[in-house]
């Protein structure tokens, strides 16, 4: 039997609300400090207590740590999917279970490699507390998994108490179960399978962190004053780490009072239309949710689009149409934010790919949103933003605010003139001024019915066509500010991947499993709509181009085809991935082949 | 030279502004609307209280109503917002900018149809802001259907009789916790001037139910909103007044018959008792002068609840005395060392 080192993919098939969460995040910090390349996603339910949950890692030493379906090692410990859960490891991999889920005989497996663990007796033999039993339980497995594969112990137990810092009684608790697990190992268990991890240096200088918090301290950096927020999986975590950050970072520390303004509205109506009214007023403000609420904000988008008011809106991606699968992730509302509300829309959505861009593009968000005086989208989804991602760490900002053009009392004084809907600079952008400014010229009305550029109702069919125009023009000024797609040129390649936020994560392997089958690969990255020039660049260079995403229409596919147009569309081929878990490399493989064995 | 004398300069305010610097665009609404009628009350109430109009922020939804900050205050940014979700938008903007002197105008589609949810939502949270609802119980600009504060049984126009019950917009402010409930008449200045200085000095959601008629839509026999049925219903609970706190107060009284509701900003409403004994700071009282108006088929009118010694949202949540508008990159950037040390955490 070879070993196999750094290379497998873990799952912990446990019950949601055991309490696995702090195991299982003790396990992929203890790979991540052993400088493993590694990757976590949590496949969980919509459900607080006793559904199913699954938590997989993939450790791999060439850097892949997008989703691996062939699982090598399976721990389970849910009895309800004890028999799917078998059934789902490759063949030559490893079943770690508890001694009570009993292998029927017509189940077992000649294939795989069992370690049956007494996983309950451990408990109840070493921990008197019954309320313990079970949340020490998942310690257990954490040191089984720690002998077995060979994880450095310092490193694990640090982790433990990194994990539960500040209580010693916990810490003690869980340290005993991580032996209790390990010295289990070491006297009953024979091993057998080849899977074995060893110290590398590919972390260093990088974090673990999850898109969510990434944002919200971007939002805190970027100097957001104003949230209001509905709560809805996968975005809640955006706002109340944003809240945690501001009561860290944003309180005076001499009056006591607050530098930001949080309101958990009522509904996603009232909180984009807060959002709205504060970026009106001259505060930067977002809000965070998902598609329903996105459907729901749909009237204020429009609204915010045709009267030019900053705002920043996260969606956090999820499964849908309805209620979808809300635990599960989809790039599923590029396309309806696209042009969300009715009328003549277009927004600008800027598509983060890992959590250095939710950092980076949570503050650029307000940044462009002011300069270009309209609602802001930043289209992360449910695996970025919850799941745990190795990531550089983040640079502080070099960059000024940009609060675009905005003009005060002496403004007006020296101008003698003003009119909010005029393009006086030819950008198709004109200039604001907000409530509270001290000069009679100051004032104007916002109103969602027609309006010229003096900022009066209007019904006048030129009036509104020149105003609508405008916006057009305005939404080709945005191709100069938001940030442009990353490309990635093989040598000899003329055949292009176009990918964009979180699918990133599996681009890189396909990429290079198609190159076992010989067929080379450009890669572009689409960060932001509009796209600029080079979208179009990548269609000349390239004779076909594989537009990889995560849902069933090809939404990106639809919007690239409209936006380049013409014969250069007709190169496109669409790559879907539906099912609501993370994308992976396989996937993207196989549908590319077909394409490419047609041709 | 002229023999002509100079016309007499129009009277100023206290910040030298005339009446005229207090107006806005004219008027689109039907002639004799009771809407206008508000305007112009609104429009006495801030000049006569020296406010500067810089300084106010006019809100609104959609409906006739909500039309009419545009006639009002030309100096003052307007935002005239989505059907029934003013209040959010206004939350929204006195957060950015505390200073603001926010006055909003919505209607009883608005408010309490489409916007009951924000209205209910707004008052909780305790807004510091004007909130007039013009309530004619009709919808004016899609052409006179029932609104929920109809009266059940009452006739629209053309002939359809409202069998619902009607929301009725005090009771449910004060229900819902709100500091300065009142009900006025568009046609009643006396009474409903002094209610909107008393509504801009209140520090808190201030709540002006303002019965308005419709003169297109609901002014015909039958209707329970008519300017003849409400001049016959109007049941005022006690005479108003205003003044500042260096002014004197003049009002004749009996002893005892006089109430007097201090403001944090030193300004005094005058409550002078007409038939009954009434107490505005008491919530109950108010809840049930109010079923027992409607049993009688009465309209009361007045200062239900006040409640001057109140925090508003800003002060709940700690703002900065500064608006946070204002502020900039060093108020609301973190330090590098701050990063540093969140990026350690998650080594």
């Amino acid at each position: 039997m070879s070993i196999i080192v750094n290379d497998c993919s873990i799952c912990i098939a446990t019950v949601n609300g055991s309490g696995s969460q702090s195991a299982n995040n003790i396990l992929l910090k203890s790979f991540f400090r052993m400088g493993i390349p590694s990757g976590a996603k949590n496949l969980f339910p919509s459900n607080i207590q006793g559904l199913p949950t699954w938590y997989t890692i993939r450790v791999n030493k060439d850097g892949y740590v997008a989703r691996k379906p062939e699982l090598d090692i399976m721990v389970a410990m849910n009895a309800a999917t004890w028999v799917e859960d078998h059934a789902s490891v490759k063949k030559g991999g490893v079943i770690i279970h508890g001694t009570e889920l009993a292998v029927a005989s017509g189940m077992k497996r000649d294939d795989v490699i069992y370690y049956a663990i007494p996983f309950k007796q451990l408990a109840e033999q070493n921990f008197t507390e019954i309320k313990l039993r079970k949340l020490l339980t998942n310690m257990i497995y954490v040191g089984v998994l720690t002998e077995l594969l060979q994880i450095d112990l310092e490193v694990v137990k640090k982790a433990v108490s990194d994990n539960f810092a500040n209580k010693a009684k916990v810490v003690e608790a869980n340290l005993k179960a991580l032996q209790v697990g390990i010295d289990y190992v070491k006297g009953n268990v024979k091993k057998q399978d080849p899977y074995k991890v060893e110290k590398m240096d590919a972390n260093k200088n990088k974090i673990v962190i999850d898109g969510n918090s990434a944002a919200a301290l971007g939002c805190v950096y970027g100097g957001c004053s104003v949230v209001a927020w509905y709560p809805i999986t996968p975005s809640s975590s955006l706002c109340e780490t944003t809240i945690d950050y501001f009561e860290e970072l944003r309180v005076d520390k001499t009056t006591g009072k607050k530098n930001f303004a949080t309101v958990q509205a009522e509904d996603e109506l009232a909180a984009i239309g807060m959002v709205l009214g504060a970026g009106w007023a001259g505060a930067r403000a977002m809000t965070a949710t998902s598609g329903p609420g996105i459907s729901l904000m749909a009237e204020f988008a429009g609204y915010g689009y045709f009267t030019e008011i900053p705002a920043v809106v996260f969606d956090i991606q999820r499964t849908g149409p309805s209620t979808g699968l809300p635990t599960r992730t989809m790039q599923g509302d590029i396309d309806f934010v696209n042009t969300l509300s009715h009328g003549d829309t277009r927004h600008p959505m800027l598509i983060p790919a890992n959590p250095v861009e939710c950092f980076e593009f949570a503050q650029s968000s307000f940044d462009l949103s002011e300069r270009l005086q309209t609602p802001v989208f930043v289209m992360s989804d449910l695996d970025l933003g919850m799941n745990q991602w190795a990531s550089e760490k983040f640079n502080m900002p070099s960059k000024p605010f940009d609060r675009g053009k905005v003009l005060n009392t002496e403004a007006l004084k020296k101008l003698g003139k003003f009119e909010r809907y005029r393009d006086v600079d030819g950008d198709a952008i004109p200039y604001r001024t907000l409530p509270g400014t001290d000069h009679p010229l100051a004032a104007y009305f916002t109103r969602g019915s027609g309006h010229n550029e003096g900022a009066k109702y209007t019904e006048k069919a030129e009036d509104y066509k020149n105003l609508m125009d405008r916006l057009s023009r305005k939404f080709e000024t945005a191709k100069k500010y938001v940030p442009k797609s990353v490309l990635k040129e093989v040598s000899g390649a003329d055949v292009g991947i176009l990918a964009y936020g979180s699918t990133d994560l599996a681009i890189t392997e396909s990429q290079d499993l198609l190159l076992k089958d010989g067929i080379k690969t450009n890669y572009l990255r689409v960060r932001a709509v509009p796209f600029g020039d080079e979208v179009k660049e990548f269609y000349k260079k390239n004779k076909r181009v594989y537009v990889v995403e995560q849902n069933r229409d090809g939404q990106m596919f639809e919007i690239v085809n409209h936006d380049i147009g013409g014969e250069l569309a007709l190169k496109s081929r669409s790559v879907r991935h539906y099912d609501g878990l993370p994308i992976f490399a396989k996937t993207i493989v196989e549908q590319i082949l077909k394409f490419e064995r047609s041709h | 030279m002229s023999t002509q004398a100079a016309a007499p300069a129009p009277s100023t305010n206290k910040i030298g502004l005339t009446k005229g610097d207090y107006k806005g665009a004219p008027s689109t609404l039907c002639i004799g609307c009771g809407h206008d009628s508000i305007t112009n009350h609104i429009i006495t109430s801030f000049f006569e209280l020296g406010i500067n109009p810089h300084q106010v922020a006019k809100m609104s939804g959609i409906g006739c109503s909500s039309k009419t900050p545009a006639y009002f205050m030309n100096q003052a940014h307007g935002f005239n917002s989505v059907h029934g979700r003013m209040p959010s938008v206004s939350t929204g903007a006195k957060l950015a900018n505390r200073n603001l002197n926010m006055i909003a105008v919505s209607g009883d589609g608005d408010t309490a149809s489409i916007g009951l949810g924000q209205f209910c939502h707004l008052i909780r949270r305790n807004l510091d802001m004007v909130y007039i609802v013009e309530n004619n119980g009709v919808y004016g600009l899609t052409k006179g259907q029932f609104s929920a504060t109809a009266d059940k049984d009452s006739k629209l126009k053309y002939g359809a009789i409202n069998k619902f019950e009607q929301i009725d917009i005090c009771s449910l402010a004060i229900d819902m916790g709100c500091t300065y409930v009142a009900r006025s008449f568009s046609g009643d200045p006396k009474q409903l001037i002094p209610l909107i200085k008393g509504a801009v000095s209140h520090k808190g959601t201030a709540i002006i139910d303002c019965i308005s008629p419709c003169v297109t839509f609901n002014n015909h026999e039958g209707s329970s909103r008519s300017y003849l049925t409400v001049k016959e219903k109007d049941d005022p609970l006690h005479e108003i007044g205003y003044v500042h706190g260096a002014e004197e107060i003049k009002v004749d009284y009996e002893p005892g018959s006089l109430k007097e509701v201090k403001f944090p900003d030193g300004a005094i409403v005058t409550l002078k008792k007409l038939k009954r004994d009434f107490d505005p700071t008491n919530r109950m009282q108010a809840l049930e002068a109010l079923e027992e108006s409607k049993t009688q088929g009465h309209l009361l009118t007045g200062l239900f609840y006040v409640n001057p010694q109140t925090h508003d949202l800003g002060e709940v949540l700690e703002i900065c005395d500064t608006p946070l508008a204002y502020l900039g990159e060093k108020e609301l950037r973190p330090s590098a060392e701050a990063l540093s040390k969140i990026m350690q955490g998650f080594e």
